[in-house]
């Protein structure tokens, strides 16, 4: 096999594809009957109230940069893990200290409290 | 009985020939053969969703002391087809405002992003889509792609409760990734490659389960919680925020995200197999036929069977609250996993190539727990006692 | 080969122009990862597995997630429909065109364009290959370290952003 990717490009391809069917059978089998009521914004039973957009809170926004952070981490991590078996004992101790960095990054997160959810 | 002994490579070449001998060209050839194979195996993958609809009601049933379906066939077997066929001619409604393209889009990625992960998934040794020697980071990846589809869903289908349901969804959906490829990251480092073939047979000798049975606590919960099963079913959460960010889809789009779910399970359980239990063995028992397809036969068992235990746990355990699943997953469950990691990586390499690497590693794991355990008590104790202290000086406060 | 070369550079070319010219917020974003993708698809094409993986993990996985979550959290209106190009974009259109043409002048007259790259030996990992540079003194351990050093100062940047707007949002109560 030449380039592994070209399966999964074509995986990609039919994993598409199938879903689309099922859609597309769906939408010619059912029936077609929109009205203003039907079509209305679900909001348990009730006229919807005010806009549909809705405040949010930005702890999330804050997990999600934590999350970014850890993210990177782990890619980095991966081919050190790979190939650390061939590797002489003083790598092991390089991986560790990249962790032990970061994660003084997530004590200091949490001792600030970045990590409460208020 | 050369088919018998590697099936797929037989049918590739006797099909590559066929196909080269009318003057074919070789790419376009190997191109249509993927082709076919993908549309065979993808099909595959949707008739055993189908059967895992039946499987996850009747368990449920079971669960809850009910019968579940029985009615369509012999123990309700023929339930899901009356299901599908529900589906199939329900009217497919859009709700005013939604954002038509992505309102559409997002359960077709729901589904291809599960999909996606059968391309790696090896059966047997000579069964399998294709070794990825990134196979890990391809199962993040393909985790990526759902999430996406979460908030496409949420945000197209412009309601209230689909939006809160989506952000809660991807909040939990990123933080749950961090420990659950910590622990993908110590089977990596156990295997010494990423890629999925390479792993299941790192394992001839001993399952990576008996190496590492916290990397397995740890991959079973952050797995659970990508899933969005219960306990971490916040996304649905029916009793405060409707369905989550499938509360407007109808019809087969919601089958679609139901469908996608199931499948998802099971392809996790599959994971579980093939990460922490070596695939397709089973004591020896998959060298009683000489062809793989016995083994993928084990390989399915397995997985089953692991999909029964995420449902063990999804009946069980009751629904977590917002704050508790994040602080659990950023105070608990990632600490503890990057430490196992860095354990791991010290007493793997400490005794690399000697006899005691199991034994040592095995002890090094149950060592690491028991210390967080007893962590957590005297943690717990002081948390307890600080309470009682506090609630006494208020008593007293207030005698005085 | 050539063909697929061209259809995915088409899309990402595509999408990224939809990215500054579409008129909502969160439709940029979604353009923006289909750029990401077809940036990912370019790596795979190359071969490139490992390249591949990471622009989604990283790109779309964590950083787009990232920027709808804060369009979401910042503009009241997500049917935001401002003009997404100001009067100035002609100058702007003429300094972009200006540099592309500096940098293909450039370009050509770099070896390194028209070089091959060597083929790999057979029986090399290459994702070994990274593991090995990253972690060897001589080779890339500096960088490695530094970047754990990095990731440290954005996340302690992140929480003191966070931290402030926070107390700016209590003292407002």
């Amino acid at each position: 096999m030449q380039n592994p990717w070209m399966y999964v490009g074509l995986f990609v391809l039919v994993g598409l594809l199938i879903p689309v069917a099922a859609i597309a059978i769906g939408a010619i089998l059912g029936p077609k009957k929109p009205n203003a009521i039907k079509q209305s914004t679900y909001e348990c039973g009730i006229e919807t109230v005010g806009d549909n957009w809705v405040q949010f809170k930005a702890q999330y926004y804050i997990f999600a940069l934590v999350f970014l952070v850890f993210d990177v981490e782990t890619v980095f991590l991966f081919p050190w893990a790979v190939s650390l078996n061939k590797l002489p004992l003083f790598a092991v101790f390089e991986g560790i200290i990249f962790i032990l960095i970061l994660l003084a990054g997530l004590v200091y997160a949490w001792k600030k409290g970045m990590l409460e959810w208020v | 009985m050369e088919f018998w002994k590697d099936p797929i490579n037989t049918i590739f070449a006797s099909m590559m020939e066929s196909f080269t001998s009318g003057g074919m060209s070789d790419v376009l050839a190997r191109v249509l053969i993927y082709l076919i194979g993908i549309l065979l195996f993808v099909t595959f993958a949707m008739v055993l969703d189908i059967f895992l609809v039946w499987i996850e009601r009747k368990v449920v049933a079971r669960f809850q002391d009910r019968l579940g379906p029985n009615r369509i066939g012999p123990f309700g077997i023929f339930q899901p087809f009356a299901d599908i066929v529900k589906l199939l001619i329900k009217e497919d409604i859009t709700p005013v405002g939604a954002d038509v393209v992505m309102f559409n889009l997002a359960p077709i990625f729901s589904m291809m992003s599960v999909l996606l992960l059968w391309a790696i998934m090896p059966f047997a040794p000579n069964m399998f889509g294709v070794d990825l020697n990134v196979g890990m980071l391809y199962l993040v990846a393909a985790g990526s792609i759902g999430t996406l589809s979460v908030i496409m869903a949420g945000w197209a289908s412009n309601n209230k409760y689909a939006l809160l349901g989506a952000f809660r969804t991807v909040a939990q959906m990123v933080s749950y990734e961090i420990p659950m490829v910590a622990a993908l990251l110590v089977v990596t480092l156990l295997a010494g490659t990423m890629g999925a073939v390479g792993i299941v047979g790192a394992q001839e000798g001993v399952s990576f389960f008996w190496l590492s049975p916290l990397a397995f606590l740890i991959f079973l919960i952050s797995a659970i919680a990508e899933l969005g099963r219960s306990p971490f079913d916040l996304n649905e959460a029916e009793s405060e925020i409707v369905a989550g960010f499938h509360t407007e889809y109808t019809g087969m789009k919601f089958g679609l995200f139901y469908a996608g779910e199931l499948l998802h399970s099971f392809t996790f359980g599959g994971f579980i197999a093939l990460l922490f239990f070596g695939g397709h063995r089973l004591f020896g028992l998959e060298n009683l036929f000489p062809t793989p397809i016995w083994g993928a036969l084990i390989f399915i068992g397995k997985a089953i069977f692991f999909y029964w235990v995420i449902m063990w746990i999804k009946y069980t355990v009751p629904r977590i609250r917002v704050d508790h699943m994040l602080a659990f997953n950023w105070k608990f469950l990632t600490p503890l996993a990057f430490i196992l990691l860095m354990v791991t990586a010290l007493v793997g390499r400490l005794f690399l190539e000697s006899a005691w690497l199991v034994p040592a590693l095995f002890i090094s794991n149950i060592l690491l727990a028991w210390l967080t355990v007893e962590y957590l008590k005297s943690h717990a104790r002081k948390e307890r006692e600080k309470e009682e202290a506090s609630k006494q000086s208020a008593t007293l406060a207030e005698q005085h | 080969m050539k063909i697929l070369f061209l259809i995915f550079a088409a899309i990402t070319l595509g999408s990224a122009f939809m990215v500054v010219t579409t008129k909502k917020m969160i439709h940029a974003a979604f353009w923006l990862i289909t750029t990401l993708f077809g940036v990912a698809a370019l790596y795979a094409l190359l071969n490139a597995g490992f390249m591949a993986m990471v622009q989604i993990v990283v790109y779309v996985g964590a950083i787009a997630i990232l920027f709808i979550f804060a369009i979401m959290l910042t503009r009241k209106e997500m049917l935001d429909s401002a003009a997404p190009l100001n009067k100035n974009w002609g100058i702007a259109a003429l300094f972009s065109l200006l540099s592309f043409a500096g940098l293909y002048t450039l370009l050509r007259n770099w070896t390194g364009f028209s070089n091959e790259a060597p083929e790999l030996a057979a029986g090399v990992d290459t994702i070994t290959e990274l593991g090995t540079a990253l972690v060897t003194p001589d080779a890339y351990l500096l960088p490695f370290e530094v970047a754990s050093v990095l990731l440290l100062a954005a996340l302690i940047g992140a929480v003191y952003v966070a931290n402030d707007a926070k107390n700016q949002q209590e003292a407002e109560k």
